[in-house]
């Protein structure tokens, strides 16, 4: 039987054991990070050595016309990429989770899911064989920004389905009754009811898609054509060469605006949240004030 | 009688849309693959040759590709090939970057499920955090923390733990660092997602039947967990199999994976076929443990039903 000053250890040091596995783990996530902000201010191209604060990194960062063109590059593919896989993965994740029965639905089910587990190596292949095979037939699409659009969406529409899916599987289908019940067509209850419920999963599916398409090299790498480069093709390219510190400024202006844009994303979900939950108990309030009165 | 037709075709338009894409993005692709890993290497004008025969008519299905995957051509014994040795470093890579995600991760998952519901969002968003900032930035920058006079290296010489760099750079310890690095949120996610949900009365009921902590942590607390553990190992093991990018970057001459070998085949040797012949053996070979997956999964489902 222990005694009391053997569990007094032990929970001591179960308390701080998992405090200290707790940080290193944190250490471990954002070493990287910390790494590529710090060495961004340094004055020299070493990247072993702090030698000094300066911006000069920045100021070339303008300058680096591979890196500002394939920045305009990335935003356009993935703005196109996160809009186009939304709206596929809401179509798709809509006929999975309300049509249970239709011909071919295994098939589809599996050709959704199956981009998740595919290496990105096979999907870029397999896509740059269907753009040859395109081209030699029609002669249409060179390899450029709309071949690297459609690898990208392929791999977005079925993170994007993921996320459509389990929004609509928790959804309350009785408020659609409800609307059908009241007259609506079937477009008006999709369009008026079941989009504003599902909005934030679409609304997450465009972010995760966009996010995807941001950070994609070896898709892009395969479809892309010659002088088409997205952001991180260049940063590929540079890596293999060797060290470069505006690469590791523009990472810090990518780390601080994507850091920005998620926690105003969650700080928008949370409130939403606690408004819709203020807006359920005023409503439960005021139901029961009227039952009191009657 | 109006309503309903209209509403079909409402349906109709919905289900075509999604799978029409998919046809053409994904089945087609896939269709065109292995229709190329059957046929000849072409010359420098065409990467391939058409599977008939324009003169005699004659089909010509090329297995060659194939088979020299198995066997070298030299006569070199069967599977003592460059391709069945990179599949077989994939494999053992991917495993060990599995393994190294679920011991970091499961501690870690079970301390953020057991701390308080007012700080589990927090440390969530703050694993996810990184996640959503460039992968490929993130991996580059493991080059300059584990470099010779890298950052590590100069912090392990300060604190007198090695008088000369250790080499990390290039080797087995930097790849198997970048992946586990990158992985680690996919093996967190399930097995926190699981861990929360867990009765922890169920530990207390073990503790005072007499276990001692570690036994009820082995005999409670892991097997309650095994659907997560196997989700995250998943969800670790299949993108690892085919990565690319890290092994390029952070892996040494010796750490050839079998994603960088279909690269190579198509964009250095020119060889489309046997490329594609490679890649319908990868799908193949992440099929196989997909289906133990489900069917394990499936069954468990079952069971507790």
């Amino acid at each position: 039987m222990p005694g009391s000053d053997d569990v007094a250890i032990k929970a001591f040091f179960e308390k701080h054991f998992s405090k200290l596995w707790l940080a290193l783990v944190y250490l471990f996530l954002y070493l990287p990070l910390f790494f590529m902000i710090v060495f961004s201010f340094n004055s020299t191209r070493q990247d072993a050595r702090f030698t000094g604060i300066s911006l000069r990194w920045y100021q070339a960062l303008p300058h680096d016309t591979k890196i500002v063109e394939g920045f305009w590059l990335s935003l356009k593919v993935a703005t196109v990429t996160g809009l186009l896989s939304a709206v596929l993965a809401t179509f798709a994740a809509f006929v999975l989770v309300r049509y249970r029965r239709f011909p071919g639905r295994t098939i589809f089910s599996g050709m959704v899911n199956a981009p998740l587990v595919m290496p990105e190596v096979v999907i870029g292949l397999s896509m740059l064989l269907l753009m040859v095979g395109a081209q030699n037939l029609f002669g249409w699409p060179q390899r450029g920004m709309l071949t690297i659009i459609l690898g990208h969406t392929l791999l977005g529409m079925a993170y994007g389905m993921v996320v459509v899916q389990s929004r609509l599987l928790e959804m309350d289908r009785s408020i659609e009754e409800a609307a059908m019940n009241l007259g609506a067509r079937p477009h008006q209850v999709f369009f008026l009811v079941t989009v504003p419920n599902i909005f934030q999963a679409i609304l997450a599916a465009f972010l995760l898609s966009f996010t995807l398409s941001f950070d994609d090299v070896v898709i892009a790498e395969f479809l892309s054509g010659p002088g088409v480069n997205t952001l991180p093709q260049v940063i590929f390219g540079y890596a293999r060469r060797g060290i470069n510190p505006t690469i590791y400024a523009a990472a810090t202006l990518l780390i601080v605006l994507v850091t920005t844009v998620v926690v105003a994303y969650s700080v928008w979900v949370a409130r939403q949240t606690r408004r819709r939950e203020r807006e359920i108990a005023a409503a439960t309030r005021a139901e029961l004030a009227a039952l009191s009165r009657q | 009688m109006h309503a309903p037709s209209i509403s079909l075709l409402g349906k109709r338009f919905v289900i075509c849309v999604p799978y029409t894409w998919l046809l053409l993005f994904f089945c087609l692709p896939f269709l065109i693959l292995l229709y190329i890993s059957l046929v000849d290497v072409g010359n420098d004008i065409a990467p391939f040759k058409p599977l008939w025969d324009s003169e005699t008519g004659i089909l010509k299905l090329k297995y060659e590709n194939y088979l020299s995957i198995f066997r070298s051509g030299d006569g070199g014994g069967l599977f003592k090939t460059i391709y069945i040795e990179a599949f077989l470093l994939s494999i053992w890579y991917a495993l060990c970057t599995a393994l190294l995600c679920l011991v970091i991760a499961y501690p870690f998952s079970y301390f953020i499920a057991t701390a308080s519901p007012r700080v589990r969002p927090a440390l969530l968003m703050m694993v996810m955090l990184p996640f959503w900032t460039s992968f490929l930035l993130r991996v580059y920058a493991w080059k300059g923390i584990l470099a010779d006079q890298g950052v590590l290296n100069q912090a392990l010489i300060f604190l007198g733990l090695t008088n000369e760099p250790i080499l990390m750079l290039y080797t087995n310890v930097s790849m198997l660092v970048g992946m586990t690095y990158v992985c680690l949120p996919f093996m967190i996610l399930p097995l926190y997602a699981n861990l929360v949900k867990m009765d922890f009365r169920l530990l207390e009921a073990a503790y005072d039947l007499g276990a001692s902590p570690l036994k009820a942590f082995w005999l409670v607390t892991v097997p309650l967990s095994r659907t997560g553990i196997i989700a995250g190992f998943m969800l670790v093991f299949i993108p690892s199999l085919g990565e690319f990018v890290i092994p390029s970057l952070l892996g040494g001459p010796e750490n050839i994976m079998i994603g960088r070998v279909v690269w190579d085949e198509l964009f250095t040797s020119n060889n489309w076929p046997r490329a594609s012949a490679l890649a319908v053996i990868m799908i193949a070979v992440i099929i196989v443990p997909l289906a133990v997956y489900y069917h394990y999964t499936g069954e468990s489902a079952d069971a507790r039903k």
